[in-house]
């Protein structure tokens, strides 16, 4: 358990202090929503329309941008393998790098979430849900980034490759994530797809360290 | 079992002999199956001809998922017990799979327009066989990507392990969701809901569909394995 702090606040102190890598997940978060309004046309309702799914891909994305480093720096600098060789299990290591991961990214994103609902005209009694499925399901997205980010280690063009291996698995969230504020702002009961979201977490939390511990084992092997 | 046939030499003398039955039941198979799904078998009295699109449709879409639970399988031997023909044989599934699957989304699509009046829709069981697409590419891709074969196979291995999830979501998606594709009608528990004169050519095609993968993967295999002969005795020849 000890382990698994140090890992943590180390970390987390690398991200305070390159805190410009998680500003710039942001940054790109912010404009890649704002460029919407631009592409298809500023009327509030279009845009009160669009406005949740626009949210959650932008988020998927920004995410996905910052998943290639959660141990690309790590394995390039040689630290991976002396993380891999701790007396931790390497599949807490993984565990306390996606929670990380999550701390500088996934959580700046639901901080911003209502912002941008305000900019994309979402009526207000939405932005609760949309914060509640954000915070489900940002996390899953780490978990199963994080099996991509360390399987493209060490390969060539990495973060394409990681794209076009998770975003796919992505789309089940995506499509919960969203449904659940439709659901919400058309007035009907969101429970099912916030359980589903909820299940698909805890799937995903059970499941997922095993597969990234594996790849991070022959990317140091 | 699994390691008498770890032996390459064993391997190919064995397929050389199940090959050429392999081809013979396909094209027997294929054959009737063809003449009966084109031209013998009934019409929908719903759909007219384009019904016939089914004996081409349904048995890729069988063939996408079993290719998959196929490549995931020989993955696991090969993780486990580091079976090098296992891992070949993955390897040998993998642009198979990506095709039946290709097959499927496009008869599908081709079927669907003149059915539901689109191309496509985004509707659960649709979407998850795009994903299984996606995953076949994706395994492709990260096979490739390694200057290192071994390391390629490794991660390949795993992600197609990752990707199982996804097979139980298309097979029960049509039971899960309301959507516009008809949900299972011939494996079903109690007995199948399509007509007989309609069962027997879409197994024939099915049957047909499997012994082509049979034969396929059998000659990919092999010729893999004499590729990385060759790459061998190359690297044996530059190293004296």
């Amino acid at each position: 358990m000890n382990g698994v702090l140090a890992i943590m606040s180390r970390e987390l102190r690398l991200a305070v202090r390159q805190s410009s890598d998680s500003m710039m997940v942001i940054a790109f978060f912010v404009i890649a929503v704002v460029l919407f309004p631009f592409g298809v046309g500023p009327e509030p309702q279009m845009l009160a329309r669009i406005g949740p799914g626009v949210i959650w891909v932008a988020a998927l994305l920004a995410a996905m941008l910052s998943m290639e480093r959660m141990f690309q720096a790590d394995y390039e600098d040689g630290s991976l393998e002396l993380l891999a060789l701790t007396p931790v299990p390497l599949e807490l290591t993984v565990l306390a790098k996606v929670l990380s991961h999550w701390l500088t990214t996934g959580l700046p994103l639901i901080i911003v979430s209502p912002l941008l609902a305000i900019m994309m005209n979402i009526p207000p009694e939405g932005w609760g849900i949309l914060i509640l499925s954000l915070a489900l399901g940002t996390p899953t997205l780490s978990l199963i980034g994080a099996v991509g980010a360390g399987l493209i280690l060490g390969a060539r063009r990495g973060g394409v490759l990681l794209s076009l291996l998770v975003l796919p698995l992505f789309i089940p969230i995506l499509i919960f994530g969203v449904g659940s504020v439709d659901m919400v702002l058309n007035g009907l009961e969101t429970k099912a797809h916030m359980l589903l979201l909820g299940g698909i977490f805890l799937g995903s939390l059970a499941l997922t360290p095993w597969a990234t511990a594996a790849a991070v084992r022959e990317a140091v092997a | 079992m699994f390691h008498r046939f770890a032996n390459p030499t064993r391997f190919q003398k064995l397929s050389k002999v199940i090959e050429p039955w392999a081809l013979a039941i396909m094209v027997l198979c294929l054959g009737p199956g063809l003449y009966y799904a084109l031209f013998s078998s009934p019409v929908d009295y719903q759909q007219g001809h384009t019904v016939r699109i089914m004996y081409i449709h349904v048995p890729s879409a069988w063939m996408a998922m079993f290719c998959y639970v196929a490549m995931a399988l020989a993955s696991a031997v090969a993780l486990i017990w580091k079976h090098q023909l296992a891992d070949i044989a993955a390897k040998a599934t993998a642009p198979i799979g990506a095709g039946f699957t290709l097959l499927a989304l496009v008869t599908g699509a081709l079927w669907g327009k003149p059915m539901w009046g689109t191309w496509w829709v985004w509707d659960a069981r649709l979407t998850s066989v795009l994903v299984l697409f996606f995953l076949y590419l994706g395994y492709m891709a990260l096979r490739d990507a390694f200057d290192d074969p071994a390391r390629g196979a490794k991660s390949a291995a795993i992600l197609s392990l990752v990707g199982v999830v996804n097979v139980p979501i298309i097979k029960f998606s049509v039971d899960w969701w309301n959507t516009l594709h008809q949900p299972a009608s011939v494996v079903r528990m109690d007995g199948p809901a399509i007509h007989p004169e309609m069962l027997l050519p879409l197994i024939l095609m099915a049957v047909a569909f499997k012994f082509y993968y049979i034969w396929l993967v059998l000659v990919r295999i092999r010729q893999e394995i004499m590729a990385q002969r060759v790459r061998a005795l190359h690297q044996r020849e530059a190293s004296a």
